[in-house]
């Protein structure tokens, strides 16, 4: 299967859901997990499955993730034949560009038939997982399917501004489809499509030029949901741990998912996840800290105490200071005897000293990129 | 592009480090871990591209294995280029003659053929033993303005210590009138720190002498350097101020880590001006968790801690469980001090188990040394390995 995949990752997708994240960025460049960006878990399953050909859908406020994949060659997708290959907004004069993700295929036509690949895995960048990808593809083989969506069971309300829900029968076909059902409800199993599908090349190159005689613009709307009857779309079941960001309050749940054992374990513990390296020395932990239940990334100095935190890349804090329950990102400098509770701070704050700070579970408190408090 | 290279450095990475023992039974002295996820030849590499010299021979001949596929394309050091870059230089079979090297001068006069495909005006000459930061376009810039026909690099250490150096006796200038290899009775405390740069033709003549000469050790400091001050050739010391050690021995291995640590440490890994490149682990961010006790330590990616980590180096993917106590050590990439077991005053390789409530090392103030972990070994549980111990084998206790 390895040379039989090609990838494609839509960046943008979902950008809505968490917009002060990804404000500045894509939803695929924002970061997660001390160390990573979203991108990265999509794009390590594609790799550890053996494929070495990824497209990557963008729209606009790209340079963050053009800056984070480089050449692609800390996924070992700097390759002669295929590798990482951007695939920005095509336009010209009369069009405006894509709007939804039918449109953004229609832009990638090119790209699709110079391929030669038998399978196309789209992916977005919404969900955190370890998805073996093969997997998924050879469950579309058996079933002989033209389209397989992976979902994954939930039972808390999706609060995705755009969200699919499928209903599978025993052998996994799909016999109901529906976007944004209103009648989900806590407690209350369903399942969650969670944006990553799998169609033969062929397949998808005829749905898209079908698409565009006939002027449908949503994938969703004019594709799945009215052909669920006469196309063969299958659902298979992801079982695994799977942490879709739909919100600020998904972000800062998953974030701190990361501190158990088990979710740690099942997303990093028999494989690699691949992202951009910066050379930072390890982190020092000086006389006087103390750290609880913390993940911390490389080029931290501690001199605080931190607890229930995750600390990105060279995260400072200061003597005296207590953090707890927050997600501190790259580069933040945290004064002395500065007391923060649930917040999430983007890249390159400064926290002066003896500020304090306190969001709640339901509400972190979210400090933007470069702020200065 | 242009087809010549102003300065070539040529790294000599040949050293056994035998007196690393068993943290040298199957890699070269360059290869040893240092200071959580950096390797002693991350040092001068990352000094040549810190110093714009992006050209670099590396001279391996002792279990070269694992020194070549850290150092692979060059890539972490940005040193994967289309014309310079790393390059790999091991002994070679030719048609008129096949050995090893022997001596450092050897060495590089069997990679002459290496040095003048870039056609340099000068030639850097490193060892990779060191631990230091070092601007090398500076001592170019001081070897061209001198016009010397070789600068040695020069620091000043304990005139106690000056008898394990190579000495320089300088005149006010700088310039060297004598070059005494390890003296009995040193008459200064300038000691070569083994870094030196030569105008090209002139090293390329005194090492085609010397290869002609049987009674020559084919070494620099016994050779190379005496024959060039003895027929009056234009030697110059560059004086060399901050960090700089030689991690060729245990204690000082584990000294040299040490001096990582705290707020101010002696040496600074986390310079932002003079970056250390190294290959990164591909690891999560380290968890310390619920029970830890981290402090005045240094640990990398991987790390799961549960126990008490005291002025300790980590390196990657250790764990050091709940109960688990580990002080005064320098504990490399994946080994696991399992529950209850305390390290202490230790150095421990990668892959190491050291099973439940077993004890390694004794406090530093017990007087018996550092004790010694070789590579993927395993101390049973409840196993004692005393203070000095230097061990390579599996060991279950008494």
């Amino acid at each position: 299967m390895a040379h039989s995949t090609v990838g494609v990752i839509f960046s943008n997708v979902h950008d809505e859901n968490i917009p002060e994240l990804s404000r500045h960025r894509t939803m695929a460049s924002v970061p997660f997990g001390g160390r990573y960006r979203l991108i990265d878990f999509a794009l390590s399953n594609l790799v550890n499955s053996g494929i070495t050909t990824v497209g990557i859908v963008t729209k606009n406020n790209y340079q963050s993730l053009i800056d984070h994949l480089g050449s692609g060659k800390e996924w070992d997708l700097a390759r002669k034949d295929g590798g990482i290959i951007l695939l920005p907004p095509y336009s010209d004069d009369t069009d405006k560009p894509y709007t939804t993700r039918l449109e953004a295929l229609m832009g990638i036509t090119g790209f699709l038939t110079h391929r030669s690949e038998d399978y196309v895995v789209v992916s977005d960048c919404d969900g955190i997982a370890h998805m073996d990808v093969g997997d998924i593809v050879r469950f579309h083989e058996e079933k002989g399917a033209d389209i397989t969506m992976v979902y994954h069971e939930e039972d808390q309300p999706c609060e995705s501004s755009y969200f699919i829900t499928l209903q599978p029968d025993a052998t996994g076909r799909i016999k109901g489809l529906k976007i944004n059902p209103g009648d989900l409800k806590k407690g209350k199993a369903y399942n969650l499509y969670v944006n990553v599908m799998v169609m033969s090349r062929e397949f998808l190159i005829n749905t898209i030029q079908n698409a565009v005689t006939r002027g449908f613009s949503s994938f969703g709307r004019d594709i799945l949901a009215k052909n669920v009857d006469t196309l063969k779309i299958y659902g298979y079941g992801f079982k695994g741990y799977y942490a879709g960001v739909n919100s600020m309050e998904d972000y800062f749940k998953h974030s701190m998912e990361l501190l158990r054992r088990d979710v740690r374990e099942e997303l990093f513990g028999n494989r690699d996840i691949y992202t951009k390296v910066r050379d930072s020395a390890p982190s020092k932990y000086l006389e006087g800290a103390v750290v609880k239940n913390s993940l911390i990334s490389d080029g931290c100095v501690i001199e605080g105490t931190v607890e229930n935190c995750i600390l990105f890349r060279g995260v400072k804090v200061g003597k005296g200071s207590v953090v707890k329950n927050s997600v501190i990102m790259q580069d933040n400098v945290i004064g002395t005897d500065v007391s923060l509770d649930c917040v999430i701070t983007d890249k390159n704050v400064v926290i002066r000293d003896r500020r304090h700070l306190a969001g709640c579970e339901s509400l972190p408190y979210f400090i933007a990129k470069g702020r200065m408090l | 592009m242009l087809r010549k290279k102003e300065c070539v450095a040529m790294l000599l990475a040949g050293g056994q480090g035998s007196r690393l023992y068993a943290l040298t039974n199957n890699i070269a002295k360059p290869a040893v871990a240092f200071g959580a996820k950096y390797r002693i030849i991350d040092f001068p590499l990352s000094n040549c591209i810190n110093s714009g010299i992006d050209t670099v021979g590396v001279l391996t001949q002792y279990e070269p294995l694992e020194l070549n596929e850290y150092i692979g394309n060059g890539q972490p050091w940005d040193l994967d280029r289309a014309y310079g870059g790393v390059h790999i230089l091991s002994p070679y079979q030719a048609k008129k003659r096949s050995s090893w090297f022997e001596g450092t001068a050897n060495a590089i006069y069997q990679n002459m053929s290496f040095m003048k495909r870039y056609d340099p005006d000068y030639v850097l000459i490193l060892s990779g033993d060191h631990i230091y930061k070092m601007d090398y376009a500076a001592m170019l810039r001081a070897h061209k303005a001198t016009g010397a026909d070789c600068t040695i690099a020069a620091i000043e250490v304990p005139m106690k210590e000056a008898s394990r150096f190579g000495i320089l006796n300088c005149n006010p200038d700088g310039s060297i009138y004598e070059f005494e290899e390890k003296p009995k009775v040193p008459k200064s405390n300038l000691a070569s720190m083994g870094i030196y740069i030569f105008t090209a033709e002139k090293l390329f003549k005194y090492l085609a002498a010397d290869d002609e000469n049987p009674e020559s050790e084919k070494d620099f400091g016994k050779n190379i350097l005496p024959a060039m001050l003895n027929a009056g050739e234009k030697m110059y010391s560059y004086r060399f101020h901050g960090y700089w050690k030689d991690v060729g021995t245990i204690s000082s291995l584990w000294e040299s880590n040490m001096d990582l640590l705290g707020e101010e440490p002696a040496f600074d890994v986390a310079d932002a001006d003079w970056k250390i490149h190294s290959r990164n682990p591909l690891a999560p961010p380290e968890y310390i968790g619920e029970t830890a006790d981290v402090e005045n330590s240094m640990i990398a990616l991987g790390c799961e801690i549960e126990g008490t980590v005291k002025h300790s180096v980590l390196a990657s993917n250790v764990v050091v469980e709940k109960g688990a106590v580990v002080k005064d050590a320098v504990v490399m990439a994946g080994t696991v001090v399992k529950a209850g077991a305390v390290v202490e005053y230790s150095i421990i390789d990668e892959n190491v188990v050291v099973g439940e409530n077993a004890k390694v090392g004794e406090s530093k103030s017990a007087g018996a040394g550092i004790a010694v972990l070789g590579r993927n070994i395993e101390i049973g549980e409840g196993a004692v390995v005393k203070g000095g111990v230097i061990l390579d084998k599996d060991y279950k206790g008494e």
